[in-house]
């Protein structure tokens, strides 16, 4: 169900803008298509425009320029109860004077239903999220984790074909979480809803997603799925926001026809990285190398990139033992090592040899 | 094999008893808190329990007769008012000895006796006056003889009802006054009867303060609550803008603010003088709108709307804007989640505002006595007349009615929506 092959998509942004005070702006060019069924993230760190987004999607800001398509149609100037879109909110907006059935029956009562289906649907959706004895009570008399599944309840109650969820699980703690990861994971593969979820929790974002898109500063700076996103990004920020990352700056010395390039590093030692987002012989680059991708002291010749490099820590981890060295102009490079028999009996101050292949490590643009 | 002793009770390093000592502490530490708050509790206990206090008392506290006039108190216990035979010569005797008694040069005292019966019976005052001139003058008896025929006033005294109420008035309790706060009296045969339609003044009173009260609380919150949702709603800065002219008048003296509706209302006043310029009005037919109940009912809206602004909007501040995006997701028009949503959340604010403006409202005096004319005027206003005229049992007796009314409706505030759930401002 990746990208948008098949059909239309259900949601399309298309060139949308959004400034607050017509000075600054927040969303900058979005264009982003969403097919039927997908569960697409949207993440990426304070400020950079996600709820914004979710907040045109849903008709609350009115987007600055651009269009906004649902099935099709565009919606700019569709009012937000008309649109369909069911939502999650961070603080779950349960509203505290009415009951957990209440609350449920509220979008049905809204569309006229007669009061038996509203029950059977209610009570439905109750058993759905695994509350079904909970109906008579006041959210307030609820736990942040079942105010969560009764606000999931609630905006897939009136069956829409695409729900907004705003940092749901923000409030929960991390086991409550993990939790509900799966189990909105779950609802959203038996309903075959669209889901847009926004996040700043990257693991949450990796673990839930079909595709997620980056973001930053108002821009999309990739979107893809999560393996791609973790394994091939596109730029600096994504290699270092996704998962652990260890950053070279250089210099370019030479690309070749492979999209190979040479990288000169501070210390003078050339190393070989996958040309991704690079410019000209002589500028700037930024090189992402993941820290499981790392060999320690390797056999001469075994990899085409070997460095010297000054172990500054180790933490020994059980499984792994975590190696904090400096590298070149990188003092927070890290070495996973697996403790595994035999492994090397490693010192702290002591110089040892790190090496990787040229396929692991990808020259971005620079930092 | 479990030891059958007591455990041995815990003991700190000292030897004395754990429970002891932990007693101390805390002892200790209560008083300290008592000492801290003991300025604030003497402060309410002079200003504030004593005054009421005081009222109370004063609304059935009755001395006059009893204190100025008791060895006729005491004799008129034995005699049977119900025969309708007047006291014996005995009780008149008693009764001059003491008129001679009270009106002694520099301690003329039996007036207050006239003046007191005077609320109870017209032409007590007058009485007590004359005769006590002509009783100082008769050296001998008989007395009863001597003062029923003082000349003009001297019947009274021939007239039973006059020795029923010193009897009855002889009570240094007495229930009177709030029995004509009710507009009630005792008639000649002891009955506790409602005054004559034409007489009652304070029933009538209590009903149109009440009645105007509930509609100028209600005016405020249908003037108070859009302007409390827009300073809930609007950026910070126009809100702060809006805020300073909601705060505007608190910062001007009530009696400014009073005096300003005086000049709009007048009947040369800006409005009257707007509507004839534009035409609307003949000059000979200008519209009455000061000096009666009109005066007072716009006053009154404006200057007590601020006390329901200010909890509707701290109510309003805390509902998040969450709740009607989501119901508006669901399919709500703005009118409906307002209705749904919003309104019942403002409820507290909506009971905690209405509480506090009638409240305030039924206790008004300033602004009924300065725009309310005759038809405008409330209870407290009579109230404050009553003090003027030095009628504090009366005066107290309304106030305590009016006191026990507030009371009520905090009570009923309590159980409908809960006093820990009031938030002011
Ligand atoms: N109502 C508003 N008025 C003015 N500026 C706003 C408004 N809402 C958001 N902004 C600004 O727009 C930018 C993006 O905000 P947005 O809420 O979309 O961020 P976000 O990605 O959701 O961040 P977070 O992860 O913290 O929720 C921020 O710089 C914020 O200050
Ligand atoms: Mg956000």
């Amino acid at each position: 169900m990746v990208g948008s092959s098949s059909g239309e998509p259900m949601v399309r942004f298309k060139g949308v803008q959004k400034s607050y005070d017509g000075e600054i702006l927040v969303v900058k060019d979005l264009n982003l298509d969403i097919a039927p069924g997908e569960f697409v993230t949207m993440l990426g760190p304070s400020g950079s425009g996600k709820t914004t987004c979710l907040m045109m999607l849903a008709g609350f800001e009115p987007a600055t320029h651009g269009e906004i398509y649902l099935n099709g149609e565009p919606i700019n100037n569709v009012p937000p109860h008309k649109r369909g879109i069911g939502m999650v909110f961070q603080n779950y907006a349960l509203f505290p004077h009415m009951t957990v059935a209440e609350n449920l029956a509220f979008p049905l009562e809204v569309r006229g239903m007669n009061k038996a289906d509203q029950q059977a649907k209610v009570k439905r959706a109750l058993e759905m999220v695994e509350l079904p004895e909970m109906g008579g009570r006041r959210p307030a008399q609820l736990s942040g984790g079942q105010q969560q599944r009764v606000a999931v309840a609630r905006a897939l109650v009136f069956d829409p074909q695409l729900i907004l969820m705003d940092e749901p699980l923000g409030a929960l703690d991390k086991q409550l979480r993990e939790q509900m990861q799966y189990e909105i994971k779950h609802i959203h593969e038996s309903l075959g809803v669209t889901v847009v979820y926004v996040t700043h929790d990257q693991a949450e974002a990796l673990t839930m997603s079909d595709r997620i898109a980056v973001f930053d500063d108002g821009i999309i700076q990739q979107i893809s799925s999560p393996d791609v996103l973790y394994e091939k990004p596109d730029t600096s920020f994504v290699a270092q926001f996704i998962g652990e990352n260890n950053k070279l700056g250089g210099t370019i010395e030479k690309v070749q026809k492979d999209g190979t390039c040479v990288v000169k590093l501070s210390t003078g030692d050339m190393v070989k990285a996958k040309g991704v987002n690079i410019g000209e012989v002589g500028s700037r680059t930024t090189m992402s190398l993941r820290p499981e991708r790392v060999t320690i002291n390797p056999k001469a010749k075994s990899v085409p990139n070997i460095v010297e490099g000054t172990i500054a820590e180790l933490i020994y981890l059980g499984d792994h033992i975590r190696t904090r060295m400096t590298v070149a102009d990188s003092d927070e490079f890290i070495v996973k090592i697996p403790n595994a028999y035999g492994h090397a009996a490693l010192k702290e101050g002591s110089k040892v040899k790190v090496g990787w292949e040229t396929e692991d490590c990808r020259a971005l643009d620079p930092l | 094999m479990e030891n059958t002793t007591a455990p041995a009770t815990l003991v700190t390093a000292d030897g004395t008893p754990l429970k002891a000592s932990l007693q101390r502490a805390l002892r200790q530490r209560r008083r300290q808190a008592f000492m801290l708050v003991l300025p604030l509790l003497v402060f309410i206990f002079v200003l504030f329990i004593m005054p009421i206090a005081t009222m109370l008392t004063r609304s059935v506290d009755n001395p006059e007769v009893n204190s100025i006039l008791p060895r006729t108190v005491i004799a008129l216990q034995s005699w049977d008012e119900t025969t309708g035979e007047l006291p014996s010569e005995e009780v008149f005797k008693t009764i001059a000895a003491e008129f001679v008694a009270g009106s002694q040069p520099g301690k003329k005292v039996i007036n207050k006796v006239g003046k007191r019966l005077n609320y109870e019976l017209p032409g007590m005052s007058s009485l007590f006056r004359t005769s006590t001139r002509k009783i100082r003058r008769m050296k001998t008896g008989p007395y009863r003889e001597k003062m029923i025929n003082i000349k003009i006033v001297g019947k009274r005294w021939a007239d039973v009802a006059t020795w029923r109420l010193l009897k009855r008035e002889g009570d240094p309790v007495t229930a009177s006054y709030f029995l004509s706060a009710m507009d009630m009296r005792v008639d000649s045969k002891g009955e506790i009867k409602s005054k004559p339609v034409d007489n009652q003044i304070y029933k009538f009173l209590f009903v149109r303060t009440f009645l105007m009260s509930i509609g100028i609380t209600f005016m405020t919150i249908l003037l108070g609550y859009p302007i409390a949702y827009l300073l809930a709603t609007l950026p910070m800065r126009h809100a702060a803008l809006l805020m300073i002219l909601v705060l505007l008048p608190f910062w001007t003296s009530l009696l400014v603010r009073t005096s300003a509706w005086m000049v709009l209302l007048g009947n040369e006043g800006v409005i009257n003088d707007l509507l004839v310029w534009a035409g609307f009005l003949g000059d000979k037919s200008r519209l009455a709108l000061i000096n009666n109940r009109t005066g007072t009912f716009v006053a009154m809206t404006h200057i007590l709307l601020p006390f329901m602004i200010l909890p509707l909007y701290s109510v309003m501040k805390t509902i998040p804007p969450s709740y009607m995006r989501a119901a508006r997701s669901m399919g709500a028009t703005q009118l409906r989640a307002h209705i749904k949503v919003y309104f019942p959340l403002t409820l507290t604010g909506i009971g905690a505002g209405t509480l506090l403006v009638f409240i305030l409202a039924i206790g008004y005096y300033i602004t009924p006595e300065l725009v309310g004319g005759q038809s405008g005027v409330f209870i407290s206003n009579q109230i404050a007349g009553k003090f003027d005229s030095g009628n504090w049992g009366l005066a107290s007796a309304l106030g305590a009615i009016l006191f026990v009314f507030v009371l009520l409706l905090y009570a009923v505030y309590d159980k409908i929506i809960g006093i820990d759930k009031m938030k002011l401002g």
